[in-house]
C-alpha cells in the first residue's frame, strides 16, 4: 500500500461530499484524510484526499470518481512537485515549570501559540504529515490535553493551475428519433 | 435551442409565467416524453394536473415497481429514455430495484419523483425519503429541486445524462413547494455539465495498436457485450465478423446484437454458456471485448479465465477496462465508432496485403460446436419439458417478436433457445437479476412498439411477484402475450439445490400448478388465459395465442419441474470445468489446435 494525495475539482453543489464518501466506502477505499474547500472560481469546489491504496486500485477509484457527473477534474499530486499542508491545534498542560521548554519546541517548528491558560496552552502548527507527527513526539511527554487536524491541502509547484479549461457549456442535444 | 423544444405541444412557451407543475410537465415534453409510466400521490399531485391536458401519454400502472421495469422496457425496445414517475416516500422507494437494474443494465431512464415541500424536507414529514441519498450509488446521477426556476435546465440536464456516454438511470426529486411554486418557463439552450464529457471517439493509436493484435493473434475471439446494442453497432459487428470470420460470441445482454443463425456465432458465453462459446473464450490468444464488461457469471473464476489471452477492452466507460481482467490495449469510445474504425484499418491493411489467418482455430471451433450443441432431453414421462416450450415460441413467432424474460432457469433457456436476430428483441435484467421484470418490461415494451408481438418469458415464481400489471395491459389495451414456464418452483434456486444442496428443496417449492389457477388469475385481470401441459399442444397453444392481439393473454405452460439449465460452470469455480449436463464434463481439448 502507498498514499496518494487527489486533487479533486468538484461543482460547488449540495450533497458531492456524500457522493463521494459514499463511492469510497461502497468500493471499499478508505480515506485517510480529506479537506474541501472553495477555489478562484465561486462555482468550484476543490477536494484534496489521500487514500493509502496499490497502484491498480488507485486507477479504479479515479475512474469511478470521475464518472461522478460534478466531478470535473481529478489530478494526483506528486509529493515531490507539490505543495502539501495540514494544520493542527493542540492543547498542551503547561504550567510555570514547564511552559518554558513547550515555548521552546513551538519556537522549533515555527509554531504558534494561539490560546493561554494557568496550566495548558493552545498551539497552531502548519506543516506537512511529518512535521506535525515530529511535533507532536516533541510535545507527548508534556501531556496533550486536546487535539484537532485538518484534512491535507496541497498544490501542485509551479505556475501551472489545475482549474484551467474547467468550464465550458455543451449544447442541449436532440433527442434521438422514435424509430430504432 | 433544440428542435424539440420550439415545438412544446400543448405546454407553456419559452417566456411563460407558469406553476413549477407545469414547467415541469412542458419540460418533459420539450424533452422528446411520449410516455410516462407512473402513480400519482399526494407529493407529485400537482404535476398530475398539467400531465391531464398534455401530448404525453400517462399509463397508469398498479405498483412503482411497474412503472420502472415499463420504463425500462420502453427504453430497450425503442432506444430512447425510458420515464417513470412516483410520488414521495413509499412510491419514490418503490421504484428503487428498476433504479438499480437500469443501473447495472445501462438503461437510459429518467424517474421524477415528487418530494415533500421544501421546508419540511428532513423533518420526518409524511411521505419523506430522502429518495436523492438513497439513490445516489444505483443512479448515473440524480438531481433533488427545490427551486421551480431549476426545472427545465434540471430537466434537459437529466435526458443528456441518463441517453449518452454509458447510458443510465437519472432521478429528478422535485419538492412539492416547487411543484406549487409560480415561475418562468425557460428550455436552456445549452448545458452546463463541466464534468461530463463521455470520450465517444475512440484513440487512433488504440485502434493500430488493436488492429496489429488482430492481426498477429492465431486465436482471436469477438466477445460482445451489451454496449453493442446500446451503441446501435449491430450492423458494423457484422460487418467487422464477416470481413475477419473471427468468431463471435455474445453476452447474456447482447443476445441479438449478432444473428443466432449466423455461422460465426458460438452463443452466450459464461456459467449457463454453450460449451463452444466458452471454450473460445478459454482458448482464445485475443479476446476483443467490444461493450462486455467481464462480468463474474462471463468469467467465472478469473484467475482462470482465458489464461493465454491477450485483451483489446473497448467500452465507453473508462471504469470498466482493467476492471476485472487487464486490458493490453485499452480502447475508450463509442463501440459503433470503434468497429467502423477498427474495420477500416484492417481494411487499408489487408490492401497492404496484411490478414489475419484464423482457419485452424474456427475448425477447430466448430467442431466444438458440432460435439457439444445445445440441447436438451425430452422428459422420459412424456411430460412438457421448458425448452421445448420456449424453442417453439421462438420459431412459431419469429425473429421479429420481441422477448422479454424474467430471472432464473426460464431467463437462461429463452436467452439460448429462442434464436435471436435483431437488436432490441431480447429484454431482460442481466446485472441485477430482478425477479418479476418480465411482464412489466413487456408491457413497456409493447407500449413502445405496439406494431411488434411482445413475449413476456416467465417463470411461476417471478410471474407473481409484478402480476399485477395486467390489470394496467388489459385498460390500457396493452395487448402482450405471457408465457408462464410454471415448474411450480423457484427453479433455478432448486437446480442448485439438486446439483449443491443434497436434493433438500428447502423453501423452494412454490405449489404454483395448485395455487393459484394462472387461467382465472388471468380471467379475473381481463386477459385470456390458456393452458398447456402436453408436448403435443404446444404448437396449436402458441398458434392460438398469436392469433388473439386485442387482448393480453397469459399460458400456463406446465412443464417438467426437474429439468436443468446445462451447460453450467458451478459458481466460482473455472470455466475449464464446465459440464455440458450433470457429471458430463466436455473434452474440448483431445482434440490439439
Amino acid at each position: 500500500m502507498s498514499k496518494h494525495t487527489l486533487s479533486v475539482l468538484v461543482e460547488n453543489k449540495p450533497g458531492v461530499l456524500a457522493r463521494i464518501a459514499g463511492l469510497f466506502s461502497r468500493r471499499g477505499f478508505n480515506i485517510d484524510s480529506l479537506a474541501v474547500g472553495p477555489t478562484e472560481h465561486p462555482e468550484i469546489s476543490r477536494m484534496t484526499i489521500v487514500v493509502n491504496v496499490e497502484d491498480s486500485p488507485l486507477e479504479q477509484v479515479t475512474k469511478q470518481l470521475n464518472k461522478l457527473v460534478e466531478v470535473i477534474k481529478i489530478v494526483e499530486l506528486d509529493g515531490t512537485a507539490s505543495i502539501t499542508h495540514e494544520l493542527l491545534l493542540v492543547k498542551v498542560k503547561a504550567d510555570t515549570g514547564t511552559r518554558g521548554q513547550v515555548l521552546d519546541a513551538v519556537q522549533l517548528f515555527k509554531a504558534k501559540v494561539v490560546d493561554v491558560a494557568p496550566d495548558a496552552v493552545t498551539i497552531e502548527v502548519v506543516g506537512n504529515t511529518d512535521k506535525l507527527g515530529d511535533f507532536l513526539r516533541v510535545l507527548e511527554p508534556f501531556g496533550i490535553r486536546e487535539l484537532v487536524q485538518s484534512g491535507m491541502v496541497a498544490i501542485g509547484r509551479g505556475s501551472r493551475s489545475i482549474t484551467e479549461r474547467t468550464l465550458r457549456p455543451v449544447a442541449v442535444p436532440t433527442p434521438p428519433p422514435t424509430a430504432v | 435551442m433544440s428542435e424539440q423544444g420550439s415545438a412544446p405541444g400543448h405546454g407553456a412557451h419559452d417566456g411563460a409565467q407558469v406553476t413549477g407543475a407545469q414547467s415541469l410537465v412542458t419540460s418533459l415534453e420539450a424533452a422528446g416524453t411520449e410516455v410516462i409510466f407512473g402513480i400519482p400521490g399526494g407529493a407529485i399531485l400537482p404535476a398530475y394536473d398539467p400531465l391531464f391536458d398534455s401530448r404525453i401519454r400517462h399509463v397508469l400502472v398498479r405498483h412503482e415497481q411497474g412503472a420502472g421495469h415499463a420504463a425500462q422496457g420502453y427504453a430497450v425496445a425503442t432506444g430512447r429514455v425510458g420515464v417513470c414517475m412516483a410520488t414521495s416516500g413509499p412510491g419514490a422507494t418503490n421504484l428503487v430495484t428498476p433504479i438499480a437494474d437500469a443501473h447495472m443494465d445501462s438503461v437510459p431512464m429518467v424517474a421524477v419523483t415528487g418530494q415533500v415541500g421544501a421546508a419540511m424536507i428532513g423533518t420526518d414529514a409524511f411521505q419523506e425519503a430522502d429518495i436523492r441519498g438513497i439513490t445516489m450509488p444505483i443512479t448515473k446521477h440524480n438531481f433533488l429541486v427545490t427551486d421551480a426556476a431549476d426545472i427545465p435546465r434540471i430537466v434537459a440536464e437529466a435526458f443528456h445524462i441518463a441517453s449518452t456516454g454509458r447510458p443510465g438511470p437519472v432521478l429528478v426529486d422535485v419538492a412539492k413547494s416547487a411543484l406549487q411554486a409560480t415561475t418562468t418557463y425557460s428550455w436552456p439552450a445549452s448545458l452546463n455539465l463541466p464534468g461530463y464529457r463521455p470520450v465517444v471517439r475512440p484513440h487512433s493509436k488504440q485502434i493500430r495498436e488493436a488492429a496489429r493484435m488482430i492481426l498477429e493473434s492465431k486465436r482471436p475471439v469477438l466477445y460482445v457485450g451489451g454496449g453493442v446494442i446500446r451503441a446501435r453497432a449491430s450492423r458494423e459487428l457484422r460487418a467487422l465478423a464477416e470481413y475477419t470470420g473471427i468468431p463471435v460470441v455474445t453476452t447474456l445482454m447482447a443476445r441479438g446484437a449478432f444473428p443466432d443463425s449466423h455461422v460465426q456465432h458460438l452463443g452466450m458465453p459464461g456459467m449457463h454458456g454453450t460449451v463452444a462459446a466458452v471454450a473460445a473464450l478459454q482458448r482464445s490468444d485475443l479476446i476483443i471485448s467490444l461493450g462486455a464488461r467481464f462480468d463474474d457469471r462471463v468469467t467465472g473464476n478469473l484467475d482462470s479465465f482465458a489464461p493465454g489471452a491477450q485483451v483489446i477492452h473497448a467500452d465507453i466507460d473508462p471504469a470498466e477496462i482493467g476492471k476485472n481482467r487487464h486490458a493490453d490495449v485499452p480502447i475508450v469510445g463509442d463501440c459503433r465508432e470503434v468497429i467502423n474504425d477498427l474495420l477500416a484499418l484492417l481494411t487499408t491493411e489487408r490492401a497492404a496485403g496484411h490478414e489475419g489467418d484464423y482457419e485452424a482455430w474456427v475448425d477447430w471451433l466448430v467442431g466444438v460446436r458440432k460435439k457439444y450443441p445445445l440441447g436438451y432431453d425430452a422428459p422420459a414421462d412424456g411430460s412438457l419439458s421448458p425448452q421445448l416450450v420456449i424453442e417453439r415460441l421462438g420459431k412459431i413467432s419469429g425473429p421479429d417478436t420481441v422477448f422479454t424474460s424474467g430471472v432464473g432457469q426460464h431467463q437462461m433457456w429463452a436467452a439460448h433457445y429462442i434464436g435471436y436476430e435483431h437488436p432490441n428483441t431480447w429484454i431482460n435484467s442481466g446485472g441485477l437479476g430482478t425477479m418479476g421484470f418480465s411482464v412489466p418490461a413487456a408491457m413497456g415494451a409493447k407500449v413502445g412498439r405496439p406494431d411488434a408481438t411482445v413475449w413476456s418469458i416467465d417463470g411461476d415464481g417471478c410471474f407473481q411477484m409484478t402480476n399485477q400489471e395486467l390489470a394496467t395491459c388489459a385498460i390500457e389495451g396493452i395487448p402482450i402475450k405471457v408465457a408462464v414456464i410454471n415448474n411450480e418452483s423457484l427453479g433455478m434456486v432448486r437446480q442448485w439445490q439438486t446439483l449443491f444442496y443434497n436434493e433438500r428443496y428447502s423453501n423452494t417449492d412454490l405449489h404454483s400448478k395448485r395455487i393459484p389457477d394462472f387461467v382465472k388469475l388471468a380471467d379475473a385481470y381481463g386477459c385470456v388465459g390458456l393452458a398447456c401441459d402436453s408436448p403435443d399442444d404446444v404448437d396449436a397453444t402458441i398458434a392460438k395465442a398469436m392469433e388473439i392481439n386485442d387482448v393480453p393473454i397469459v399460458v400456463d405452460f406446465r412443464v417438467h419441474r426437474d429439468a436443468m439449465v446445462w451447460p453450467m460452470v458451478a459458481a466460482g469455480t473455472s470455466n475449464d470445468d464446465i459440464k455440458y449436463a450433470r457429471d458430463l464434463a466436455p473434452d474440448f481439448d483431445e482434440d490439439e489446435l
